[in-house]
């Protein structure tokens, strides 16, 4: 029997048709865990390099973590990985609520989706009764909608449905899948409509089995009422009406203008009676007591639900307040788009218009006021309609195709993906580090377990380090209690403080836990609840493998360095890693090359940042350096030579 | 007034449906405690209490099952609460035919929450598991006719059930059987 794990993929062909239940191999679960980390080895195996992620060959796959279906509170994210168009790399994304969970109890781990149907279907999945079937009803339908007809006509709400939108059907770059007020971005849902895959609905009744339970469940029990009470996990932004962090520091419009003193108290008052006057309620996601989503009625529009900065990209993008994001929200939800990425997409083709390098006559009939232009471009957007098809590719793209100058305002981009809109001073090493080789694309999906900034006194740090539970070694307290200034760290300790900042993420999104309740939220103190030290116990306990530390450590690298082989070998070299130019107003090349030279030294890359044959076979990836070898991307070691000779 | 004498402990779980997040975590706690082993597996299908959401009409009814009935209402309400309908099945913990709610997911047989009676006694665990207090457990001595207590002992009602449920033979038949 299998533990934690259900034991069986779903291979979906959407070409022929086909439908398979196919047992996975637990030394895959021993290795990679499950979510992104499998995933991650499914794209490398299966999906040739030269892959056009519109090509049928390209695979969507629909990860349940290892530890959904268990007892362990917040582990619910279903990872989605696929091809991008987009940036042309390996796109990784993830959405709450209840469908991972769903998945794991109609006795699942992951949908592997292949081919592209000859018409839009969706996927309907009630434990081993598996079906393709017919959308065309479902055609241009909004996402929750999509989700509210297919329970009504299903007779059941306990179906979990992710779908996509019209975004999605269209092809567009940001189309996000959107469940239950969850929503994944960052390049899935313009691969989910190239396949003409509406939606998957999703329900089980079956047993997801737990090896040692009677240990287990009184340990996620006690996380789970800890996490109830506790103030340092979760969404602060829920409940938390201070936001003047992201109003005074992040950058408005096309990531350009900094607005210092906007916040007021006067503006926080308006903007709290704003919320709570149309909130109905805040929800949470499966098996847990946080309520990190707030949903919202605004006047004429379709209920929506957000959480975190999403509240902010659109007004801050187009200058307004919050009414404006409030009004847009609902429309954008259902029309599936990327919140963090389509806001930016839209400023930056009105910052053309501005300078001149666009004219009115490639906006025909837009209106002059803001809140209507970012209306007008939504709809343009998700249409693929006029110049909404050249932004609908994001806005590296869309640069390239306007041209006449247009690519200096594609300035908030690394690897072709729009980053957040962070423009600041002096720089950061760690984080210069975490942008330019973050291959989750968005910052908030790679910093989070060591704070962003030193704390003031002496006494302050003592206080942090000494609630500090989450460190996987003592040394990272000595970092902490000995730094005073941002940018004055040691490099060394840099390498080590992003290395573990990655490790919670890359642990978090194949295990299936929230980063609100683990690798996101350590960095602002407290006691998080899920980390190095108890996350060992956690798993083994549930799947029944025996998980240390220093094991669990090695997954995280060895999915780590699977996916930058993936990339690498879609050509991801170095001088693609390079933050956005301006997100610091001070920068020192040489500085950073050197930095950059001694993290992937240190990662066991090679100059151009490819995974050497040591740490390749070091991380059991033995095959991995074979196929880049085979391909030229790495030097054949005189090792081979030797090893084929014995061998042969 | 003289009549009633006795008192009876009822035990309840309250539910304050404004608070409900709709995480479901009252269903895995449920269905862990009564997997057998003991939280050996979690399957909310299997559990005694159910989250009826609808998202869209934020809608978010913990509900626990009660008795089984054999034979679905006739006709339908429907109540309309500070402008958000809910069906009376949103409130109704009956396993019922009219539709796929406490059955137990392997056999098909109606599943009844038993508030985690046990020794030692503890607080259900679906109460446990609510970290929003949309559900409390409470406790509390209610008067009741003492001669009607007399009357309803505990195998009284248990057979007045079997009774509602298999017809007064059949339990005679079974009795008789099981004499033997």
């Amino acid at each position: 029997m299998r533990y934690a794990d259900t034991g069986f993929d779903l291979e979906i062909d959407l070409t022929r048709g086909s439908i398979e239940k196919v047992p996975n191999d637990p030394r895959d679960t021993e290795l990679f865990l499950g979510g992104q980390g499998i995933a991650a080895k499914i794209l490398f195996e299966r999906v040739p390099p030269e892959t056009d992620p519109f090509s049928e060959d390209n695979l969507l796959i629909f990860s349940a973590g290892l530890l959904h279906g268990t007892p362990a509170p917040a582990a619910n994210r279903t990872a989605v990985n696929t091809l991008s168009p987009q940036t042309g790399l390996m796109s990784h994304s993830l959405f709450g609520g209840f469908f991972g969970p769903e998945l794991k109890y109609a006795g699942y781990d992951r949908i592997i989706i292949r081919g592209r149907s000859p018409t839009l279907v969706y996927l309907y999945i009630h434990n081993d009764t598996v079906e393709i079937r017919d959308a065309a009803h479902l055609h241009g339908m909004g996402c929750t909608e999509t989700g509210d007809v297919l329970k009504a006509e299903l007779h059941d709400q306990g179906f979990q449905v992710a779908a996509i939108g019209l975004a999605g059907e269209n092809r567009v770059f940001m189309a996000s899948i959107d469940h239950n007020y969850a929503s994944a971005a960052r390049g899935v849902g313009v691969i989910m409509g190239d396949k003409r895959l509406k939606a998957i609905a999703v329900r089980g009744t079956k047993d997801v089995n737990i090896a040692k339970a009677a240990e287990l469940f009184p340990i996620t029990h006690e996380i789970h009422q800890k996490m109830a009470k506790s103030d340092g996990c979760g969404d602060w932004m829920a409940v938390d009406e201070d936001d003047s962090f992201h109003h005074n520091h992040f950058a408005w419009g096309n990531a350009r203008t900094r607005r210092k003193d906007f916040w007021s108290d006067e503006l926080q008052e308006r903007w709290t009676r704003l919320k709570y006057d149309h909130m109905d309620r805040q929800t949470g996601c499966y098996n847990c007591p946080k309520k990190c989503r707030n949903v919202i009625s605004w006047p004429g529009k379709r209920r929506f639900g957000y959480k975190c900065f999403g509240k902010d990209t659109y007004h801050m993008a187009a200058f307004l307040e919050l009414d404006f994001s409030y009004e847009i929200l609902g429309d954008a939800q259902e029309y599936g788009v990327d919140s963090y990425s389509t806001p930016q997409v839209m400023a930056f083709a009105l910052e053309l218009l501005e300078d001149g390098i666009l004219s009115r006559d490639d906006f025909p009939g837009m209106p002059d006021d803001k809140r209507g232009q970012f209306f007008w471009l939504l709809e343009k957007i998700v249409r693929r309609e006029g110049i909404g098809d050249i932004l609908a590719d994001g806005v590296s793209a869309a640069a390239k195709r306007i041209g006449k100058g247009a690519e200096k305002y594609d300035h908030n981009t690394t690897k072709k993906f729009e980053q957040l809109p962070i423009k600041l001073g002096k720089l950061n090493p760690a984080y210069f580090l975490m942008i330019a080789t973050g291959e989750k694309m968005s910052i908030t999906q790679i910093e989070g377990s060591f704070p962003q900034d030193p704390l003031p006194t002496k006494e302050q740090r003592e206080e942090f380090v000494a609630k500090w539970e989450a460190v996987p070694d003592e040394k990272f307290k000595q970092y902490f209690l000995e730094w005073e200034k941002r940018n004055e760290i040691a490099d060394e300790r840099t390498c080590e403080i992003v290395d573990w900042n990655e490790a919670m993420h890359y642990i978090d999104d194949a295990i299936g836990t929230c980063g609100f309740v683990s690798s996101f939220r350590g960095q602002f103190g407290g006691s998080v609840p899920y980390h190095m030290n108890n996350l060992p116990q956690i798993i083994s306990l549930a799947s029944g493998m025996e998980v240390t530390k220093e094991s669990l450590w090695k997954n995280f690298q060895r999915i780590r360095t699977l996916v930058r082989a993936v990339n690498v070998r879609r050509g991801l070299r170095r001088e693609h890693e390079r933050p956005p130019e301006d997100h610091w107003a001070v920068r020192d090349e040489q500085y950073e090359q050197a930095l950059l030279s001694m993290y992937y030294k240190f990662k066991g890359w090679n100059e151009e940042g490819i995974p050497t044959r040591d740490t390749l076979e070091r991380l059991d990836l033995g095959w991995v350096a074979d196929d880049l070898e085979a391909r030229g991307i790495l030097e054949p070691a005189s090792t081979v030579t030797a090893r084929t000779g014995t061998a042969g | 007034m003289a009549t009633k004498t006795a008192t009876k402990l009822v035990k309840e779980i309250r539910v304050d449906i404004s608070k409900c997040t709709g995480c479901r975590a009252c269903e895995m706690a449920c269905s862990a405690y009564h997997a057998k082993p003991r939280y050996s597996s979690i399957n909310p299908a299997r559990s005694r209490i159910r989250v009826v959401s609808s998202e869209h009409n934020d809608e978010y009814v913990p509900i626990r099952s009660t008795d089984y009935t054999p034979s679905e209402c006739n006709g339908r309400r429907t109540y309309v609460i500070e402008g958000k309908e809910y069906s009376d099945c949103s409130f109704c913990g009956s396993p019922c035919p009219s539709r796929d709610l406490f059955f137990e997911p392997d056999s098909g047989l109606p599943l009844k929450c038993d508030m985690c009676e046990s020794i030692p006694e503890i607080i259900p665990m679906c109460v446990q598991a609510c970290g929003e207090s949309a559900l409390t457990y409470h406790k509390y001595d209610v008067m009741v006719d003492a001669k009607d207590q007399e009357r309803r002992g505990g195998i009284e009602i248990g057979l007045e059930n079997l009774v509602n449920q298999y017809g007064v033979d059949a339990i005679l038949e079974g009795l008789k059987r099981m004499q033997k």
